[in-house]
Protein backbone atom coordinates (compact mmCIF):
# COMPACT_ATOMS: atom_id res chain seq x y z
CA UNK A 1 0.00 0.00 0.00
CA UNK A 2 0.89 3.80 -0.29
CA UNK A 3 2.30 5.75 2.08
CA UNK A 4 -0.47 7.75 4.78
CA UNK A 5 0.60 10.43 6.81
CA UNK A 6 -1.16 11.92 9.47
CA UNK A 7 -0.14 14.54 12.68
CA UNK A 8 -1.59 15.71 15.85
CA UNK A 9 -0.80 17.55 18.94
CA UNK A 10 -0.65 15.68 22.62
CA UNK A 11 0.37 16.79 25.74
CA UNK A 12 2.63 19.20 23.65
CA UNK A 13 4.20 16.69 21.75
CA UNK A 14 3.86 16.50 18.09
CA UNK A 15 2.97 12.75 16.81
CA UNK A 16 2.95 11.30 13.37
CA UNK A 17 1.19 8.63 12.59
CA UNK A 18 2.80 7.20 9.63
CA UNK A 19 0.78 4.24 7.83
CA UNK A 20 1.73 1.95 5.38
CA UNK A 21 5.30 1.29 3.04
CA UNK A 22 8.53 4.06 3.50
CA UNK A 23 10.56 3.24 0.58
CA UNK A 24 12.80 5.21 -1.82
CA UNK A 25 9.59 6.55 -3.57
CA UNK A 26 7.37 7.37 -0.50
CA UNK A 27 9.94 8.64 1.85
CA UNK A 28 10.30 12.21 0.42
CA UNK A 29 7.00 12.57 1.27
CA UNK A 30 7.74 11.85 4.82
CA UNK A 31 11.08 13.74 4.25
CA UNK A 32 8.80 17.19 3.51
CA UNK A 33 6.74 16.31 6.38
CA UNK A 34 9.68 16.53 9.07
CA UNK A 35 10.53 19.65 7.44
CA UNK A 36 7.33 21.27 7.86
CA UNK A 37 7.14 20.67 11.42
CA UNK A 38 10.30 21.93 12.09
CA UNK A 39 9.62 24.69 10.06
CA UNK A 40 6.90 25.17 11.65
CA UNK A 41 8.63 25.03 15.24
CA UNK A 42 7.88 21.54 16.05
CA UNK A 43 10.66 20.31 17.88
CA UNK A 44 9.55 17.36 20.02
CA UNK A 45 8.48 14.99 17.63
CA UNK A 46 7.15 11.66 18.55
CA UNK A 47 7.00 8.99 14.88
CA UNK A 48 4.53 6.12 15.41
CA UNK A 49 5.34 3.38 12.92
CA UNK A 50 2.95 1.07 14.60
CA UNK A 51 0.88 0.77 11.20
CA UNK A 52 4.39 0.62 9.03
CA UNK A 53 4.92 -2.70 6.65
CA UNK A 54 7.75 -1.62 5.27
CA UNK A 55 10.99 0.44 5.74
CA UNK A 56 14.19 0.44 4.12
CA UNK A 57 17.08 2.24 4.28
CA UNK A 58 15.83 5.15 2.73
CA UNK A 59 13.33 6.02 5.24
CA UNK A 60 16.01 4.82 8.20
CA UNK A 61 17.80 8.76 6.16
CA UNK A 62 14.48 10.38 6.68
CA UNK A 63 14.38 9.93 10.05
CA UNK A 64 17.67 10.19 10.63
CA UNK A 65 17.39 13.50 8.77
CA UNK A 66 14.42 14.33 11.00
CA UNK A 67 16.72 13.50 14.61
CA UNK A 68 19.40 15.66 13.11
CA UNK A 69 16.96 18.89 12.74
CA UNK A 70 14.95 18.31 15.24
CA UNK A 71 17.88 18.37 17.47
CA UNK A 72 19.22 21.29 15.98
CA UNK A 73 16.96 23.07 17.95
CA UNK A 74 17.36 20.98 21.07
CA UNK A 75 14.52 18.92 20.31
CA UNK A 76 13.95 15.52 20.09
CA UNK A 77 12.48 12.65 18.11
CA UNK A 78 11.50 9.56 19.27
CA UNK A 79 9.48 6.26 17.21
CA UNK A 80 7.04 4.02 18.43
CA UNK A 81 7.65 0.63 17.11
CA UNK A 82 7.07 -3.08 18.36
CA UNK A 83 6.94 -4.96 14.81
CA UNK A 84 10.04 -6.97 15.32
CA UNK A 85 9.96 -6.83 10.76
CA UNK A 86 10.56 -3.31 11.48
CA UNK A 87 13.26 -3.19 14.58
CA UNK A 88 15.34 -5.83 12.59
CA UNK A 89 16.31 -3.00 10.45
CA UNK A 90 17.25 -0.71 13.18
CA UNK A 91 19.56 -3.39 14.72
CA UNK A 92 20.66 -4.15 11.58
CA UNK A 93 22.22 -0.62 11.47
CA UNK A 94 22.95 0.02 14.58
CA UNK A 95 19.82 2.40 14.81
CA UNK A 96 18.67 1.62 17.83
CA UNK A 97 21.14 3.45 20.08
CA UNK A 98 20.56 6.36 18.00
CA UNK A 99 16.65 6.40 18.52
CA UNK A 100 14.26 6.22 21.19
CA UNK A 101 12.27 3.11 20.31
CA UNK A 102 8.89 2.33 22.53
CA UNK A 103 6.19 0.45 22.51
CA UNK A 104 3.13 3.15 22.77
CA UNK A 105 2.42 6.52 21.83
CA UNK A 106 1.93 7.27 25.74
CA UNK A 107 5.12 5.31 26.79
CA UNK A 108 7.32 7.85 23.88
CA UNK A 109 5.94 11.32 25.30
CA UNK A 110 6.04 9.81 29.03
CA UNK A 111 9.60 8.80 28.61
CA UNK A 112 10.41 12.62 26.80
CA UNK A 113 8.38 14.28 29.52
CA UNK A 114 10.75 12.56 32.27
CA UNK A 115 14.09 13.60 30.48
CA UNK A 116 13.03 17.53 30.50
CA UNK B 1 17.36 -19.72 -17.33
CA UNK B 2 15.94 -17.55 -14.61
CA UNK B 3 12.46 -18.33 -13.18
CA UNK B 4 11.13 -14.91 -13.55
CA UNK B 5 12.66 -12.02 -15.14
CA UNK B 6 11.67 -8.38 -14.50
CA UNK B 7 12.97 -5.00 -16.64
CA UNK B 8 11.58 -1.86 -15.03
CA UNK B 9 11.74 1.56 -16.03
CA UNK B 10 14.39 3.31 -12.98
CA UNK B 11 12.14 4.89 -11.35
CA UNK B 12 11.45 4.34 -7.47
CA UNK B 13 7.92 3.87 -8.11
CA UNK B 14 8.62 0.48 -9.33
CA UNK B 15 10.70 -0.44 -6.97
CA UNK B 16 8.15 -1.65 -5.03
CA UNK B 17 6.43 -3.85 -8.02
CA UNK B 18 10.38 -5.29 -7.74
CA UNK B 19 10.15 -6.18 -4.30
CA UNK B 20 6.08 -7.68 -4.83
CA UNK B 21 7.59 -10.06 -7.50
CA UNK B 22 10.59 -11.28 -6.18
CA UNK B 23 8.21 -11.82 -2.68
CA UNK B 24 5.81 -13.68 -4.66
CA UNK B 25 8.28 -16.02 -6.35
CA UNK B 26 10.39 -16.74 -3.34
CA UNK B 27 7.33 -18.08 -1.74
CA UNK B 28 6.94 -20.39 -4.78
CA UNK B 29 10.54 -21.82 -4.44
CA UNK B 30 10.00 -22.86 -1.11
CA UNK B 31 12.22 -20.07 0.92
CA UNK B 32 10.36 -20.34 3.91
CA UNK B 33 7.84 -17.62 5.77
CA UNK B 34 10.23 -16.62 8.17
CA UNK B 35 13.01 -15.04 5.67
CA UNK B 36 10.33 -13.85 3.20
CA UNK B 37 10.62 -10.06 5.02
CA UNK B 38 14.17 -10.36 4.33
CA UNK B 39 13.87 -11.01 0.69
CA UNK B 40 11.41 -8.19 0.74
CA UNK B 41 14.35 -6.00 2.41
CA UNK B 42 17.43 -6.52 0.36
CA UNK B 43 15.40 -6.82 -2.75
CA UNK B 44 13.80 -3.23 -2.38
CA UNK B 45 17.65 -2.11 -1.16
CA UNK B 46 19.20 -3.14 -4.38
CA UNK B 47 16.63 -2.31 -6.87
CA UNK B 48 16.31 1.21 -4.85
CA UNK B 49 20.28 1.52 -5.58
CA UNK B 50 20.09 0.25 -9.02
CA UNK B 51 17.20 2.96 -9.69
CA UNK B 52 19.16 5.60 -8.03
CA UNK B 53 22.96 5.10 -10.30
CA UNK B 54 20.39 4.59 -13.51
CA UNK B 55 18.96 7.88 -12.68
CA UNK B 56 22.28 9.21 -12.52
CA UNK B 57 23.60 7.88 -15.35
CA UNK B 58 21.09 6.56 -18.04
CA UNK B 59 17.88 6.63 -16.99
CA UNK B 60 16.46 5.65 -20.38
CA UNK B 61 17.87 2.35 -19.41
CA UNK B 62 15.90 -0.29 -17.31
CA UNK B 63 16.76 -2.26 -14.45
CA UNK B 64 16.49 -6.34 -14.56
CA UNK B 65 15.43 -8.26 -11.97
CA UNK B 66 16.66 -12.10 -12.45
CA UNK B 67 14.96 -14.50 -9.85
CA UNK B 68 16.33 -18.11 -9.74
CA UNK B 69 14.54 -21.14 -8.45
CA UNK B 70 17.97 -23.61 -8.61
CA UNK B 71 18.86 -26.75 -6.78
CA UNK B 72 17.38 -26.01 -3.36
CA UNK B 73 18.36 -22.33 -3.22
CA UNK B 74 16.31 -18.97 -4.13
CA UNK B 75 18.78 -16.51 -6.27
CA UNK B 76 18.19 -13.16 -6.63
CA UNK B 77 20.00 -10.84 -9.28
CA UNK B 78 19.77 -7.11 -9.82
CA UNK B 79 21.61 -5.86 -12.34
CA UNK B 80 22.29 -2.40 -13.70
CA UNK B 81 22.50 -1.92 -17.42
CA UNK B 82 23.80 1.56 -18.22
CA UNK B 83 25.04 0.53 -22.13
CA UNK B 84 27.19 3.71 -21.86
CA UNK B 85 28.66 2.35 -18.71
CA UNK B 86 27.99 4.03 -14.95
CA UNK B 87 30.61 6.79 -14.74
CA UNK B 88 31.76 6.43 -11.27
CA UNK B 89 35.10 6.89 -11.77
CA UNK B 90 36.33 5.59 -8.42
CA UNK B 91 34.62 2.54 -8.97
CA UNK B 92 33.02 2.96 -5.69
CA UNK B 93 29.31 2.58 -6.01
CA UNK B 94 30.64 -1.43 -6.27
CA UNK B 95 32.28 -1.67 -2.56
CA UNK B 96 30.82 -3.56 -0.10
CA UNK B 97 31.10 -0.99 2.29
CA UNK B 98 32.87 1.36 0.50
CA UNK B 99 29.68 2.62 -0.39
CA UNK B 100 28.61 5.35 -3.61
CA UNK B 101 27.79 8.73 -2.87
CA UNK B 102 24.73 8.32 -5.07
CA UNK B 103 22.90 5.80 -2.65
CA UNK B 104 19.30 5.78 -1.43
CA UNK B 105 20.48 7.72 1.57
CA UNK B 106 22.16 10.73 0.35
CA UNK B 107 17.73 11.62 -0.28
CA UNK B 108 17.85 12.93 2.92
CA UNK B 109 21.42 13.95 3.11
CA UNK B 110 21.38 12.66 6.55
CA UNK B 111 24.98 12.02 6.83
CA UNK B 112 24.45 7.99 7.04
CA UNK B 113 27.37 6.05 6.05
CA UNK B 114 27.52 5.68 2.73
CA UNK B 115 26.94 2.14 1.04
CA UNK B 116 24.32 1.11 4.07
CA UNK B 117 21.86 -0.47 2.02
CA UNK B 118 24.80 -2.89 0.42
CA UNK B 119 25.66 -3.34 4.33
CA UNK B 120 21.83 -4.49 4.99
CA UNK B 121 22.17 -6.26 1.42
CA UNK B 122 24.85 -8.44 2.90
CA UNK B 123 23.45 -8.80 6.73
CA UNK B 124 19.87 -10.25 5.17
CA UNK B 125 21.18 -12.60 2.68
CA UNK B 126 23.36 -15.57 3.30
CA UNK B 127 25.46 -15.25 0.68
CA UNK B 128 25.85 -11.74 -1.34
CA UNK B 129 28.30 -11.39 -4.48
CA UNK B 130 28.68 -7.80 -6.20
CA UNK B 131 30.61 -7.59 -9.58
CA UNK B 132 30.77 -5.19 -11.47
CA UNK B 133 31.13 -4.42 -15.11
CA UNK B 134 30.92 -1.83 -17.74
CA UNK B 135 27.35 -1.72 -17.67
CA UNK B 136 27.31 -1.13 -14.03
CA UNK B 137 27.33 -2.96 -10.86
CA UNK B 138 25.46 -6.84 -10.21
CA UNK B 139 24.46 -7.95 -6.83
CA UNK B 140 23.68 -11.24 -6.59
CA UNK B 141 21.99 -12.90 -3.60
CA UNK B 142 20.46 -16.60 -2.63
CA UNK B 143 18.77 -17.97 0.27
CA UNK B 144 17.54 -21.62 1.23
CA UNK B 145 14.11 -22.63 -0.42
CA UNK B 146 12.95 -25.59 0.18
CA UNK B 147 11.74 -27.70 -2.30
CA UNK B 148 13.57 -28.92 -5.28
CA UNK B 149 14.05 -26.38 -8.51
CA UNK B 150 11.37 -27.56 -11.18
Amino acid sequence: MDLKLDHHSKDGIEVVDVEGEIDVYTAPRLRELLIELVNNRFYQLVVNMEKVEFLDSTGLGVLVGGLKRVRAHDGSLDLVCTQERILKIFRITGLTKVFGIHDTVDEAIAARRAEK
Amino acid sequence: MATVELSFTALPAHVRTARLVATAVARRSGVDESLLDEVRLAVGEACSRAVESHQLHCPAEPVRLALTDRAGRFEVEVTETCATGADDPGGSAAQPGAGSGSGPLTLDGAGLPAGLGIAVIESLADDVQISTTPAGTSIRMSWPAARPSR
